[in-house]
């Protein structure tokens, strides 16, 4: 048995147990994170930007795919980890208005890890896969913007069309979209 | 009944004495530390003194006043603690007062952690219960050290951890690596929901921390966001979908005279009745449009505000348990749980003690931080060549992180191009001009190490 008390029973106000440390320890968020950020392995189409680098928990991803519906894109997410990371998600909102099945008009994201299906062990690079996933393959069975999700499960060719209207910058509906395109 | 309040206790029969004793009055935990047993720990030397260090030197800190907390402080007050402080961030609550009895009617609305601490004082003689009505971040490490254990009553998993987090920041290691035992504040931790219940001990360092169980603890409960925003078919639908979609787009009582557009957003408060009011009254809408039942106000304000059940029973006996495990550490008369019971009364009556494992890899507590010594006028270049030809790290791109000033700082990560190229010119710098003092951690990520390694700088010219 540990006997704590027969070692510093004189502990009183002001005097400290033991040696100063001092120093703030990093919190487990925070270490991470910072292993999260120094491992990531982008896709060529993807990139980060960090506003302010001695902030890890807030940063941008912006997505260029490079085939499939969206190609020719530039789309940009935010990334806002708490200190709850990684017991919780991140929270990720996509700044680009897209026309897309599984992302609303506000930025909402429909990807199941950023949500219920969220594990401890998955990264910051699972999430980047994840959505980088979500442009190749638009799911309308998981429907946020249900009126893409229809044209898409409808006609394929026009749901093709509406995107790139939307990338060029145009109404799709009554819907104005700003122009995304790299070029 | 309430006029007795304010009375002093009755304790076999006398009232309270100037300074608070009289003959007797701690005879039923002397029967414990003054005399051998045959369940006292083989150790265990019984002698009038431990009292005496109970009574006048242990220093206890309980955080939260709510469920159990009221518990706590009633338990440990009454089992001769005197020198006791307590922290809380919040207001009484109305809905508060079946359970935390130490609150009554007339007290809505004050801060808890006052009003406990005055009850117990006024109510336990000789009792000094120092209230902090304050946020557990508010404080810093000198002021957590000052406790010889600190005991929880919290109802997040994010302020266990940062606790979790302070108490092993304030642990100091030998030489050898292993833990100063002096450096030592133990946590005890209790958590309620509804007829299930938990109490642990957590010797930082030493057993299992809150990190390393971290995977026991469930998940909030979440919906997909699309079942949220097209296929409702619960209330709970109904109101995340107010609370996540509806209120960010509408912006209600941000400002409401100006459109849409230009109001600002101001975030749910679920202590304000009129916010509750407006997303109960969205999602009872949007509930009947989709012929879906059970939207009540109660529920409304279950969801957002992420209400637990709490049963008063389930706090009175977790604090018991946490309460004992106080007294045995304090005192050394017993040996400490080992380390984690849980209790669940919802049919008949359960519970299981069993030893939490410490994590090998914990983030939080494994990390025992290694040292490196470097001159002041060492450049930050020369840190990170160290640390790649070092024999014992041997890293290949190694990315480092410090809290300078109290806020985090990334003084070089290579592998992140934009971090890379705003960071370039620390390299060049010296460890002075970086403002690192003497005794200051880095925290270094390598695809060589499976986590993020601590290293303690000493700088001596």
């Amino acid at each position: 048995m540990i006997k704590l008390f027969s070692l510093k029973q004189q502990k009183k106000d002001g005097e400290v147990g033991g040696q100063k440390t001092g120093t703030k320890r990093a919190s487990a968020a925070q270490l991470r994170i910072t292993k999260d950020i120094n491992e990531l392995q982008l896709p060529k189409t993807c990139q980060t930007e960090f506003p302010d680098p001695d902030d890890l928990l807030n940063f941008k991803l912006i997505i260029m795919p490079d085939e499939g519906f969206y190609k020719g894109g530039r789309f940009v997410f935010s990334f806002k980890v708490g200190q709850g990371y990684p017991h919780e998600p991140p929270k990720v909102k996509c700044e680009t208005m897209v026309y897309h099945p599984n992302i609303d008009l506000e930025g909402n994201v429909c990807l199941n890890i950023l949500r219920e299906d969220w594990k401890p062990v998955l990264t910051i690079n699972s999430i980047i896969y994840g959505l980088q996933y979500l442009f190749l393959e638009p799911n309308p069975d998981d429907p946020l913007n249900k009126d893409a999700a229809e044209v898409l499960r409808s006609n394929r060719r026009l749901f093709e069309q509406n995107v790139s209207k939307s990338m060029r910058g145009g109404y799709v509906g009554s819907t104005y979209f700003e122009r995304c395109l790299v070029k | 009944m309430a006029n007795q309040v304010d009375e002093p206790m009755m304790v076999d029969g006398r009232v309270d004495s100037p300074g608070g004793s009289w003959p007797d009055r701690w005879n039923h935990v002397k029967k414990m530390l003054e005399r051998a047993g045959p369940f006292a720990h083989p150790d265990f030397e019984p002698s009038p003194e431990t009292i005496q260090f109970m009574l006048e030197v242990c220093k206890i800190l309980v955080i939260g006043a709510g469920g159990l907390g009221c518990e706590l402080l009633k338990d440990l007050a009454l089992m001769g603690f005197r020198n006791i402080h307590v922290i809380d961030m919040d207001k009484i609550d109305v809905s508060n007062l079946n359970r935390q009895f130490l609150f009554r009617p007339k007290d809505v609305g004050k801060p808890k952690a006052e009003t406990a601490a005055e009850f117990v004082n006024t109510r336990v003689p000789g009792c000094r219960v120092t209230p902090h009505y304050a946020k557990i971040q508010d404080f810093d490490g000198e002021f957590y050290r000052q406790f010889h254990i600190i005991v929880c009553g919290l109802d997040s998993i994010l302020a266990r951890r940062w606790m979790n987090g302070m108490v092993l920041s304030l642990i100091n290691y030998e030489e050898d690596g292993s833990v100063d035992q002096s450096s030592i504040i133990p946590l005890i931790d209790g958590g309620t929901e509804g007829f299930k219940g938990n109490a642990r001990v957590i010797l930082p360092g030493i057993t299992a921390c809150m990190d390393c169980t971290l995977e026991l603890y469930p998940p909030q409960v979440t919906y997909p966001m699309c079942t949220i925003a097209h296929t409702p078919r619960l209330p709970e639908h109904c109101i995340e979908w107010v609370r996540i979609l509806l209120w960010p787009q509408e912006k209600p009582f941000g400002d409401n005279g100006k459109p849409r557009e230009e109001r600002e957003d101001i975030g749910i408060d679920g202590d304000d009745p009129a916010h509750v009011k407006w997303i109960y009254d969205k999602a009872l809408e949007r509930a009947e449009k989709y012929g879906i039942s059970g939207v009540t106000y109660r529920l409304t304000q279950g969801v957002v505000k992420h209400i637990i059940p709490a049963v008063a029973s389930t706090n009175a006996v977790i604090a018991a348990s946490c309460a004992t495990e106080v007294f045995k550490i304090a005192t050394s008369c017993c040996n400490p749980l080992n380390n984690y019971m849980v209790f669940n009364d919802t049919e008949g009556l359960y519970t299981y003690t069993f030893e939490a494992e410490k994590k090998e890899d914990c983030l939080a507590c494994s990390q025992v931080p290694q040292k490196f010594t470097f001159a002041p006028s060492a450049k930050l270049k020369d840190v990170i060549q160290y640390l790649c030809d070092n024999a014992a790290t041997q890293m290949k791109a190694p990315g480092v992180t410090a809290i300078v000033d109290g806020r985090n700082k990334t003084l070089y990560m290579q592998t992140v191009e934009s971090i890379e190229k705003r960071t370039r010119d620390n390299l060049t710098k010296t460890l002075e001009e970086l403002g690192l003092a003497d005794g200051q951690e880095l925290v270094v990520a390598d695809s060589t190490t499976p986590q993020s390694v601590i290293f303690k700088l000493n700088l001596s010219p």
